[in-house]
């Protein structure tokens, strides 16, 4: 894991000073809350409906145990108890006490932590495949890249009041799992064929009222010239971003409105500009802080663990945990584990302080001290001996965390939505509960298989609703919640924006409208092995629609 | 700021606590607490008027509150709440179940 050096300890430490102070100076009434808003903002400090909300920034959704222990212990002396882990891999509080907020910023820092531009228009903490560095898949570990990033956009000067925030996500494998093509920028480190590092680059993606899959600009950008490229695509973005209307202020807006080519081509001339100069990655650099993410020491074991696999034959509730929530990894006896936050029934992303205590204490024991938060809002355990899977299990199921549904129809992405948030239009969390309990039944959602849900409680979609295979949106008419379907959205390597399927149904009616869906995919695939996505893709809206709506004529 | 509809309906001053964020009412003697039924109910225009002016006098020097808002509630007897519901959440709290923590505070 990166570690903090004196420059960042310092940079850090000083930031807390500067809030603490700004935070005394609103509270003697100093400050306006005008002239104070924009401080806290730039600390992750949010006003909600019930109380201020904290945004905790956990670069690349990599986490260590002491950094778990000491966010669950903010959560038990600072909060209710609990924690919610959001679709950008970082955390959130959600009854923080403006006056305690110093205090738990120089908790923070003390293991490494912050909440610095996790809010306002400026670059966003940077997301990555919750797999890297371990996932069979990977060309590279895509989080010294992302380290990278996070410290030349750390308080960049010039990129500090963008148009709008800005938002980048790096993986390392071909297979998408860091949903890349809808955010702003999007990396993809890979391989080209004299066996060089590089990426490929992908703008102007996003969701949000306007959904956009992004575009590639570059299949292979050498690894040298990544900050110079980044920084040509924001020094555009900066200057030509429109600042007169904050729905047309990010930069998809910008790509769509100007057009590829041309967009394209202001960039290669910013590039040009920078290229070569002092944003010229070095070689030395790039490895000192590789060194960071260097593979733990991992042991020389057998590809098959005779313990997993008697595990898996023995006890049918391990090998429904096993088929979907251990993952292959690239060293030969170990397993990459999924603790799913989706408990039937419960808030998806929630976990209480003494899950992260207990999640905090499996890593150190089992996992090299690593944990990862992954953008559909569940934890992971990257590097676990397959031998210890089975006892891993035991302790996760004494937790609360064993649920098997990595994937699955109750693996839902739901923003807070209006229970918590003061933007949303209507509530998510009830809906996703519902759901869960409609689907609980462990034989009905793995014959259902891969199956993605996920719901926002309005258009600004942090639930991701765009790219869900089944996407909800929801949304307030005269008064009532009202819930849209989307169809066939998909955040992966093919990335999709879902379609609206038709008018939308009640929170009385939307549950049974899902599993109308979910019945009329199960009706019509070609096999189990036909998912809900392929049979989609396959068949379009069209039976969607005539089961939605058909009765109702 | 909720703008004043058409038609008029009761309302109340709300904000947030400004050290704690806590949802906040005014009361007649200028209080702000949690309990929305111990609120200053305007019930005409000029009443709202002047709830308003003193409940924004409130967020001045002394800083008590942000977020400040007029917003409808009806009154059921000895009850009052909120007419739309994101103003009844922000008073009641999520619907919700929040997830319950095995262990108290300092351990």
């Amino acid at each position: 894991m990166y570690r903090y050096d004196e420059f960042d300890r310092t940079f850090v430490q000083e930031r807390v000073a500067e809030f603490r102070d700004q935070v005394a100076r609103r509270l003697s009434g100093e400050l306006t809350e005008d002239q104070f808003k924009p401080l806290r903002l730039m600390n992750g400090v949010y006003l909600q409906l019930h109380a201020y909300m904290l945004r905790i920034a956990i670069p690349y959704g990599t986490l260590s145990s002491r950094q778990l222990r000491l966010l669950a212990s903010i959560a038990r002396d600072h909060d209710k108890g609990y924690g919610h882990f959001t679709t950008r891999q970082n955390l959130q509080f959600n009854w923080i006490a403006l006056k305690d907020v110093p205090d738990i910023l120089d908790k923070l820092a003390g293991v490494e932590m912050h909440a610095i531009q996790t809010s306002g228009n400026c670059i966003r903490n940077v997301t990555a495949d919750h797999f890297a560095g371990a996932a069979a898949d990977e060309a590279a570990d895509p989080r010294p890249y992302a380290e990278i990033l996070r410290q030349w956009s750390s308080l960049h000067p010039e990129f500090t009041f963008l148009p709008r925030k800005f938002k980048l996500a790096v993986i390392g494998a071909p297979n998408d799992r860091a949903a890349i093509q809808t955010h702003d920028i999007g990396l993809q480190v890979k391989r080209d064929e004299t066996g060089s590092l590089g990426f490929a680059v992908y703008v102007g993606g996003g969701q949000g009222r306007t959904p956009m899959v992004a575009r590639k600009l570059r299949d292979f950008l050498p690894e040298a010239d990544l900050l110079a490229y980044c920084e040509a695509v924001l020094r555009v973005y900066n200057l030509e971003g429109r600042r007169d209307n904050k729905y047309k202020a990010r930069i998809k807006i910008l790509v769509h409105e100007t057009g590829e080519a041309a967009f394209t081509e202001a960039v290669d001339a910013e590039f040009a500009a920078l290229k070569g100069k002092a944003l010229t990655l070095p070689a030395d650099e790039v490895d000192r802080i590789g060194a960071y993410f260097a593979s733990p020491a991992f042991a020389s074991l057998p590809a098959q663990s005779d313990l997993y696999e008697r595990a898996v034959k023995t006890d049918p509730a391990f090998a429904r945990f096993a088929s979907r929530n251990v993952h292959p990894h690239k060293i030969p006896g170990y397993g990459i584990v999924t603790i799913s936050l989706k408990p039937t029934g419960q808030p998806p992303g929630d976990a209480t302080a003494t899950q992260m205590e207990a999640v905090a204490d499996l890593a150190a024991h089992y996992g090299f001290d690593e944990i990862r938060v992954s953008h559909e809002q569940n934890l992971v355990l990257p590097h676990v001996r397959l031998d210890d899977i089975p006892a891993v299990f035991e302790a996760l199921r004494a937790a609360g965390l064993a649920t098997p549904n990595a994937g699955l129809v109750t693996d839902i992405i739901s923003c807070p939505g209006l229970d918590y948030c003061s933007l949303a239009t209507a509530r998510s969390i009830p809906i996703a509960e519902r759901l869960s309990e409609r689907f609980a039944d462990l034989d009905r959602q793995h014959a259902i298989g891969e199956l993605k849900i996920k719901i926002s409680g309005c258009i600004n979609a942090c639930g991701h609703h765009h790219v869900g295979h089944i996407g909800i949106l929801g949304l307030e008419r005269k008064g009532e919640e009202f819930y849209q379907i989307t169809l066939g959205g998909s955040g992966d390597q093919i990335c999709t924006i879902g379609e609206i399927v038709g008018r939308g149904f009640s929170s009385g009616e939307i549950v049974d409208a899902v599993e109308t869906v979910i019945d009329t995919y199960l009706g019509l695939r070609t096999s189990p092995q036909e998912t809900f996505l392929a049979a989609y893709r396959r068949v379009g809206e069209a039976p969607f629609r005539e089961a939605l709506y058909a009765a109702a004529g | 700021m909720a703008k004043r509809p058409k038609t008029f309906h009761p309302v109340v001053a709300t904000a947030n606590d400004l050290p704690t964020g806590a949802v906040v009412f005014r009361h007649p003697d200028g209080d702000w607490s949690g309990d929305i039924a111990a609120a200053e109910i305007a019930t005409t225009p000029e009443q709202a008027d002047a709830l308003l002016a003193h409940a924004q006098a409130d967020q001045g020097p002394g800083n008590r509150i942000v977020d400040l808002a007029l917003i409808e509630v009806v009154r059921e007897g000895a009850f009052v709440r909120p007419t739309a519901l994101r103003e009844l959440i922000r008073t009641s709290g999520p619907t919700i179940a929040l997830p319950a923590d095995g262990r108290p505070a300092g351990h």
